[in-house]
Order: C-alpha cells, then sequence, then structure tokens
C-alpha cells in the first residue's frame, strides 16, 4: 500500500487545491480608488511633447495642466482659463499675452512661472516629435521658437505668424502637447540634446490633478491624487488602469466587482450586463470618424459619377443597427459632432436604384476594384457590406487584410484603391479636420504629405484649400462657423473621402460610480470630477 | 573516459610537456573538462550569434515600417526622415547589425519603440510572469502527466488508459483561447473560487517589494502570506490550463515509453523472477525511460516559456509572449532581438540540463 499512497496525495493536494475558494471576499473596489480595465497597450510615452496615442493621451491629461482646458462637467463650454488666469490679444492679431494663475505648484513643489509654460512650448517644438506640428501651425520652428515664446514676469508670450483666430489658437494650446511642465525638475534629467525626453516619458512633471505611481507598458498605469491640486485635491486618492485585452475577461471582471470601469466592451457585452441591477452604461460621443476614402489615382473611382454612386452603396443604417450597434452613429460631414461648426445634415442613404441609375447613365456597368483593410473586425464587416452592395451593381471588391502597420504603410505611400478607417481628431479646433480631409496644397506623388486628401490623391479644388486657411484666420466666432458649414456643404457634393459614422464610446461601470467622462468629441479622458458613492 | 594517453589518436598523442606531476590520466581529464567547457561556451555563444542575426535580418526585411511607430501617422517626411536616420536604418544591414551587437556586448538592448522602456528592463518584468507560470504548468503536467501515463500504458486498454485518452486528445484538440475563458467564466465568474485576469488583485498590487519578481516567490520573501494566497489565486487558473495542455502531451509520451519498456525482455525477466508489478513498472521500467522523458519534459517546458500568447491575453498575463509578438507586430526590433536572446538562452540552458540529467540517470551516458 505505502508505494500507492504518494500519488494519492498528490491527486488529492491538487485536487483541494482547486477545490477550495482562493479569493478573499472582495466585493468591491476601495472607495477611494477608481479602477478601470481598458486596453492601453498603444502608450509608447507620458512625454506630453511626445505621446500621441489615445491612452498615453489620457494619462498625460491627467498628470499636467495646460494653459486653457476643457471642464469634465461642461465640455460643451469650451476652453475655460487653467494655469492662464487671462490673456490678450495684440491690435494685430498676432501677439496673445497670457497671465498666469499665481500660487500653483508642481508635483515636485517648484511654482507654476510662466518661464515654465514658455519653455514647455518651446520644448514641444524643439523635440520635434509627432505632435510639435500642432504648434507649429503658429509659424514656430526649432529655430525662431525661443523668439517667438517669450515670458516677462508672470506674463507669456506667444508672436504669430499671423493673425490666427483666438479660438484656433486656443484649442491646440488645451490639447496635450501645451501640458506646462516643470522646466528645473526635466532639466536636472536631460541627458544631452533631448530635453528630458528619455525620463519624461516615463515620469511625471506636472502640475495636475494626479502623480504617476507606475506604469508598466501592457499591464498597468497607477495614478495617485495630488493632495495640493489648485482646484481641490481630486475624490479618487488612485486610480488604476489595468491592461486588459479581452472585452469578455473585462466584462466578468465588472460583474465580479473588481474594477469600477471597462472601458472596451463589445456590443455583445453590453447586451449582456444590461440586466444588471448593479452596472450601468455610459455613452459618450467621441471624435472619431469612420470614412472610406476612393483613391483619385484610380481610373474608375477618380470619375465623379463614381464617387457619387459609392455614396449611396453603403448601408448606413442598416450598419448602425447592426454591427455598429451602439458604438458608431451615422454622421457623413468630417466634422465630428461636438466641434466648432459641425454639420448635422446626413444627405445620403442606402439606395441601390439610385446607385444603379447614376452609374448607367455614366455608362459604367462593371469593374474590379479593391479595398485594403485593416485586420479589425468591424471595418472588415463594413467592408463586407459595401461588396454586397456593390455586387448588385455589377462592381466586384476584393478585399485585403493586413495588419495595422501594413496598411498604413501603403497608405502613407498612396497605394490603397478603397481604405476603410478611422480617423481621430488631433485637437480640439475644426481645422484639425478640415486641414486633412478638405486639404491638399501639392497632390505631386513626392509631396509627403500627411493629410487624407493628399494620401488619396484628390487634388482639393484651389477654392476650398483657400477657404480651409481663411477659416484659421477669421476672428468672429460666428463667422468662422458659417465657414465651416460652407466648406462641409461643398465637400459633401465633391469630395471622395466619405466621412460615413462617428464613434461612441460605451463605458460600462458600477452604479455608484458618478461623473465619469472620457473626455467627449474634443478630449481626452477626465478623473478628478469622478466620485463613487 | 579514463585513457591513458598512449591509446589517443596518433597527431594528438604527443606525451604531455612535463609539468604539474599529476599522472597522465588525470591531466588528460582536466584538459578535457575544460576544452569541454570552452566548447559548451562556444557552442552556446554561436547559437546566440545565429539566433540573433537570422532574427536580424528578419525583422529587417519584414514589411513593417518602424520608423512609423516612432513618429507617429500624421509625422511629415522630415520627422520621418530624422526618426530613420537617428535609428540607423539608412546604414547598410550589415553595419546596422554590427553596431546592435556593439551594444549589446555593453549589456544594453536598447530601448523598446513599442513601450518607450530600455527592454533590458521590459524584460525582466516580462519574463519572470512567464517563468512563473510555465514552471507552475510544466509541474502540473509532470505531477499528473508522468503517473497518468505510466498507469495508463501498465493498464493497457483499462478505463484509466481510456481516460487517459480522452483527457489528452481534449487537451490536443480544444482552443486555449475557449477553454480559458470558459474557466475563467466557471472558476472566476460563476463559483468565484480563483481570481480573475491579472497577476494579483487589486490591493496587492504593488504591495510586496519586487526582488526576483516572481510574485509568488516575492510575497513569500516578504512573508505576506495575503498576498501569496492572493498571487496563488490568480496564477492557479492559467497555470491549471497550461499544465493541462502539458499534462496532454506528457502522459501520452510517457504512455508510448512505458509500452515499449514493457514488452521488453528484461521486464518479462524481473516478472519471471517473482518481483511484484508495482516494482517492475515504477522500479525497473519507469526508470529506463527517465532519459527520453526528462528530453519531452525539457521540451514542454521550453514551449511554455516561449510564452502561451493566447493563455497571457485571455487572462491578462503580461508576459514575454504577448511582449514579442506585440514588438514583432509593431517592427521593434530592439524588443523582439531581446526577448529572443532570452529564450535562445532558456533553451540552451535547459539542453545544458537535460544533458546534465542524463549523465546522472543514464550510467552509459557517462
Amino acid at each position: 500500500m505505502h508505494n500507492r499512497f504518494p500519488l494519492r496525495a498528490l491527486i488529492l493536494a491538487s485536487t483541494m487545491s482547486v477545490a477550495a475558494p482562493l479569493t478573499g471576499a472582495w466585493a468591491e473596489t476601495p472607495a477611494d480608488t477608481l479602477v478601470i480595465a481598458h486596453q492601453i497597450d498603444d502608450i509608447i510615452s507620458l512625454d506630453p511633447g511626445q505621446s500621441f496615442e489615445f491612452s498615453g493621451q489620457d494619462v498625460v491629461k491627467n498628470l499636467y495642466d495646460r494653459l486653457v482646458d476643457f471642464d469634465p462637467l461642461d465640455l460643451k463650454a469650451g476652453f475655460k482659463p487653467s494655469l492662464a488666469e487671462s490673456w490678450q490679444v495684440s491690435e494685430d492679431g498676432k501677439t496673445i499675452t497670457f497671465t498666469m494663475r499665481q500660487g500653483v505648484s508642481f508635483h515636485s513643489g517648484n511654482p507654476v512661472r510662466a518661464e515654465d509654460a514658455a519653455w514647455s512650448l518651446q520644448r514641444a517644438v524643439k523635440l520635434n516629435k509627432s505632435p510639435a506640428f500642432i504648434l507649429n501651425q503658429f509659424g514656430f520652428t526649432p529655430e525662431n521658437v525661443d523668439e517667438m515664446v517669450s515670458f516677462d514676469g508672470d506674463k507669456l508670450i506667444l508672436k504669430l505668424d499671423r493673425p490666427y483666430a483666438q479660438s484656433y489658437v486656443l484649442n491646440c494650446l488645451a490639447s496635450e502637447v501645451g501640458s506646462v511642465v516643470d522646466k528645473e525638475t526635466v532639466m536636472a534629467h536631460a541627458e544631452g540634446e533631448d530635453f528630458g525626453n528619455a525620463w519624461l516619458s516615463t515620469n511625471d512633471a506636472g502640475s495636475g490633478p494626479f502623480t504617476l505611481s507606475a506604469w508598466r507598458p501592457n499591464e498597468a498605469v497607477q495614478l495617485a491624487a495630488y493632495p495640493d491640486y489648485w482646484q481641490g485635491a481630486p475624490a479618487m486618492a488612485r486610480v488604476i488602469v489595468r491592461h486588459v485585452q479581452e472585452s469578455s475577461a473585462q466584462r466578468l471582471l465588472l460583474e465580479q466587482g473588481d474594477i469600477d470601469v471597462a472601458r472596451n466592451l463589445t456590443p455583445t457585452d453590453v447586451d449582456g450586463i444590461s440586466g444588471n441591477d448593479g452596472l450601468k452604461v455610459v455613452d459618450e460621443l467621441r471624435g472619431r470618424i469612420l470614412y472610406m476614402g476612393l483613391s483619385q489615382k484610380d481610373p474608375l473611382l477618380s470619375r465623379p459619377e463614381m464617387v457619387e454612386a459609392m455614396k449611396y452603396l453603403i448601408d448606413y443604417a442598416g450598419m448602425e443597427a447592426s454591427f455598429l450597434k451602439g458604438q458608431w452613429k451615422v454622421h457623413q460631414n468630417f466634422l465630428p459632432e461636438g466641434y466648432l461648426g459641425a454639420a448635422d445634415e446626413n444627405p445620403w442613404s442606402y439606395d441601390i436604384e439610385k446607385a444603379r441609375q447614376i452609374l448607367g447613365d455614366a455608362g459604367i456597368t462593371s469593374g474590379n476594384l479593391t479595398a485594403i483593410v485593416r485586420d479589425i473586425r468591424e471595418y472588415l464587416d463594413v467592408a463586407q457590406t459595401l461588396q454586397a452592395a456593390m455586387a448588385q451593381v455589377g462592381l466586384t471588391l476584393e478585399i485585403q487584410q493586413m495588419t495595422g502597420a501594413q496598411v498604413l504603410d501603403a497608405y502613407r505611400a498612396r497605394q490603397v484603391p478603397i481604405f476603410i478607417g478611422e480617423w481621430g481628431p488631433d485637437y480640439a479646433d475644426p481645422h484639425t479636420n478640415a486641414s486633412t480631409f478638405a486639404h491638399n496644397p501639392n497632390n505631386a506623388d513626392d509631396a509627403g504629405l500627411s493629410q487624407l486628401a493628399w494620401r488619396n490623391s484628390w487634388a482639393v479644388p484651389d477654392e476650398m484649400n483657400q477657404a480651409v486657411e481663411a477659416a484659421t484666420l477669421e476672428g468672429d466666432t460666428d463667422k468662422r462657423v458659417q465657414m465651416y458649414l460652407d466648406i462641409q456643404q461643398q465637400y459633401r457634393e465633391i469630395a471622395p473621402i466619405i466621412p460615413m459614422f462617428q464613434k461612441i464610446e460605451q463605458v460600462a461601470m458600477q452604479q455608484n460610480v458618478r461623473n465619469w467622462t472620457s473626455g467627449g468629441s474634443v478630449s481626452s479622458v477626465m478623473y478628478r470630477q469622478v466620485t463613487k458613492e | 573516459m579514463a585513457q591513458p594517453d598512449t591509446l589517443d589518436p596518433p597527431g594528438q598523442g604527443m606525451p604531455a610537456p612535463a609539468g604539474g606531476g599529476l599522472p597522465a590520466a588525470r591531466r588528460t581529464r582536466l584538459r578535457r573538462r575544460v576544452r569541454g567547457l570552452a566548447g559548451l561556451a562556444m557552442t552556446l555563444a554561436l547559437t546566440l550569434l545565429g539566433l540573433l542575426l537570422v532574427t536580424f535580418v528578419i525583422g529587417r526585411v519584414m514589411p513593417i515600417d518602424p520608423v512609423l511607430k516612432v513618429v507617429g501617422e500624421r509625422a511629415t517626411q522630415a520627422q520621418y526622415d530624422a526618426a530613420y536616420q537617428a535609428m540607423g536604418l539608412d546604414k547598410p544591414i550589415w553595419q546596422q547589425f554590427l553596431r546592435y551587437m556593439a551594444e549589446v556586448l555593453r549589456g544594453d538592448f536598447g530601448r523598446s519603440i513599442s513601450t518607450g522602456h530600455p527592454v533590458a528592463q521590459d524584460l525582466r518584468r516580462v519574463f519572470p510572469a512567464t517563468l512563473e507560470l510555465a514552471t507552475l504548468g510544466t509541474l502540473i503536467g509532470v505531477g499528473l502527466g508522468v503517473p497518468l501515463g505510466v498507469i495508463a500504458a501498465a493498464r493497457r486498454g483499462g478505463w484509466i488508459d481510456q481516460i487517459a485518452r480522452v483527457v489528452a486528445l481534449v487537451g490536443y484538440s480544444m482552443p486555449i483561447f475557449w477553454l480559458g475563458l470558459m474557466g475563467l467564466l466557471l472558476f472566476y465568474g460563476i463559483l468565484g473560487w480563483v481570481g480573475g485576469p491579472g497577476r494579483q488583485g487589486i490591493i496587492y498590487d504593488g504591495m510586496v517589494p519586487t526582488v526576483t519578481g516572481l510574485v509568488l516567490a516575492d510575497s513569500l520573501l516578504a512573508g505576506d502570506w495575503a498576498a501569496f494566497r492572493d498571487a496563488f489565486s490568480h496564477i492557479v487558473l492559467p497555470a491549471g490550463l497550461l499544465g493541462y495542455f502539458s499534462l496532454a502531451y506528457i502522459s501520452r509520451m510517457t504512455r508510448s515509453f512505458m509500452l515499449e519498456q514493457l514488452s521488453a525482455e528484461y521486464v518479462v525477466t524481473a516478472r519471471v523472477k517473482g518481483l511484484s508489478e508495482r516494482r517492475v513498472i515504477w522500479s525497473h521500467a519507469l526508470r529506463n525511460i527517465l532519459v527520453p522523458l526528462v528530453t519531452v519534459i525539457a521540451l514542454s517546458f521550453g514551449s511554455l516559456l516561449e510564452g502561451s500568447v493566447l493563455t497571457e491575453i485571455v487572462f491578462s498575463w503580461p508576459g514575454i509572449g504577448q511582449y514579442i509578438t506585440k514588438a514583432l507586430l509593431a517592427g521593434d526590433m530592439n524588443a523582439v532581438l531581446g526577448g529572443t536572446v532570452v529564450i535562445g538562452a532558456c533553451f540552451v540552458t535547459l539542453n545544458l540540463i537535460s544533458d546534465i540529467l542524463y549523465r546522472l540517470l543514464d550510467p552509459r551516458a557517462k
């Protein structure tokens, strides 16, 4: 008998170890801690001069303050004074003088000065990373920025190369690249000419409502409340964002009460928790636009009738009601709802007969086209729906699936005949989308531009190029709004880059979470106003 | 092993220069051992070098542009060109490789472009996560798989054999993704017996100081039983799942090794001599399959160490499999190469350990 004993003991022990409940009885997260499950594997840097990914900006937003900022409880109001208490525009419209708020200090304890604000902008321009172009629009270059951005006592002075609309400049400064960083702290960690970039990528030197406790890539970001925050310490002492890739895993965590907020639930999982009284779903319109780009290099797609017909071959309502349900809403303009000057007309609907007639009148009865689509289920579903519709009018669509990086490579090389994908605005001003959808000053192959219009080889009419530029200079906001409405009107008639849907973010959370915002269409997530009851 | 010098093949059999006064046989043994060690180090270095070279070349010919990951989608051509040059991509590929090797020899694996952290730091974080999971998984696989395989072979065609066959078949054929989700749903979602996705519960996160990077070991070192319990509750399901897959493989291999032994003549002899069946199986036959079994276990452990990407994704386990996969998709070659070195080193080490075990287990291998 003795020989058999070890085996039995082993089986018994392993059975028991699995069968015994191992978890403590933590039915909910601590009252002063907000725990969020989110896909955060896109973060590559937390330096406000470099960060340009959705999740990275979510973090930067809460670590830093900007000269002007959005009120998390009233996003519609637009930017409001933040570190800048007030500002004045010079007579010629080319100089803006900001007066800095007094008595605010960085997490290090250093006071926030006009010098820090000036240096932060100079730094971002000189670093010349992805988001630098937002500031460079005002004529800043690494060479001239020390002259264009200066300070004097508690005044920050911005010189612009043209008399830009105040709303345009301030909307740009409200984006993450406009964050004010602690000069002394960052310079203490500078290596060579990097302006502290290597250090700041994984650390924080801000004055925002939260400090960075830890960032473990693909795993978690932990924030701690900054008790001396000038607008009052946040209610949540800790915010923990965990990277959870799978929607179903996020849902389980939420249902078990191990997290407070789940940000990446699929429509199926959102439906699945609808019967749970302890949970709620908050819908928020975001800035991203799902669009279809028709390359004007393609002989067939460059025919205006073809572009027109394609607009009727998209089953907007059908897709909105089925696989895009709750996640995207029909939106046929390049400015997202929530933006200054956004238009709300959606003139096209799914109409095979009309498409057939337009094509027939133009003598197009057959044709082969290729769509290159990133391997994201929603995009593929859209492509397949389109494929079915096109087949009905004699057009054959071949769908090529690729990884994100491959699609982007081809797109930048202007080699994607039909592109289906998303565009997210870069900052809170309408110019961000107008300049990419409706502006293309040089349609040559070697122009090396990043505009969507250029990538689709669309030679934007001069008139529209000029209108887009003029809109950045219009000081009267009402007139500016009208200019954007006019541009969108003309755009709808001729453009081969077709906006189809606007993103709705469905965030599932415990009933006791209050005041959640993902940042609406203009901003990133903000935690300082969030409470738990 | 202990051949006298005179029997050495001609050319090598020159009388060793007098010195040391050691007996010739011992001197030879020493020389061989040194040569063996040097040879081993050489093999290791060459293996890793070859591995790096191949990975490097593959990485450079891959149709993925790492620069875009760095500068972002909206970059102007000027920004793109600046980053392209800063990353040294304008140089010929052999120069790039030499530059990379020089840095590696200085202990610098560079910075990952997909995490923004130094690769060495990333690996110190993600590898222990995988090591912990793979080790526990293999322990489960061996602890249950070997006895199961032995019994299945001994009672060939019996009910245990049938069950073992079904268990293995299910283990081979079930998608790990689905099984993981179902496991989570049942044991975490419905029964609440185990912890959810992630390595630790929220309140224990960061409570135990990091020494080894293995959460189980670290919480033991800190003497924090609650943290250990919590970490165990999180690892038990993914480790059990990996253990199950490794069990399926190990039990099948054990069974077939055992069947071969049980039909051997020495087993018949032992039986004829009147040894109990238990001794015949557990002491004689099992002992004789240990060498191939070690190979099987080492291979299975190695494949778990490579990282089970799907398991890591389902359980939000920040391991090396996910890390390398993600890096590869982003064209983040520093991270891919760093990870390859670690995994390559693991395989070489596992090979070494198996070699040593062979010698211990099989007198003939001496």
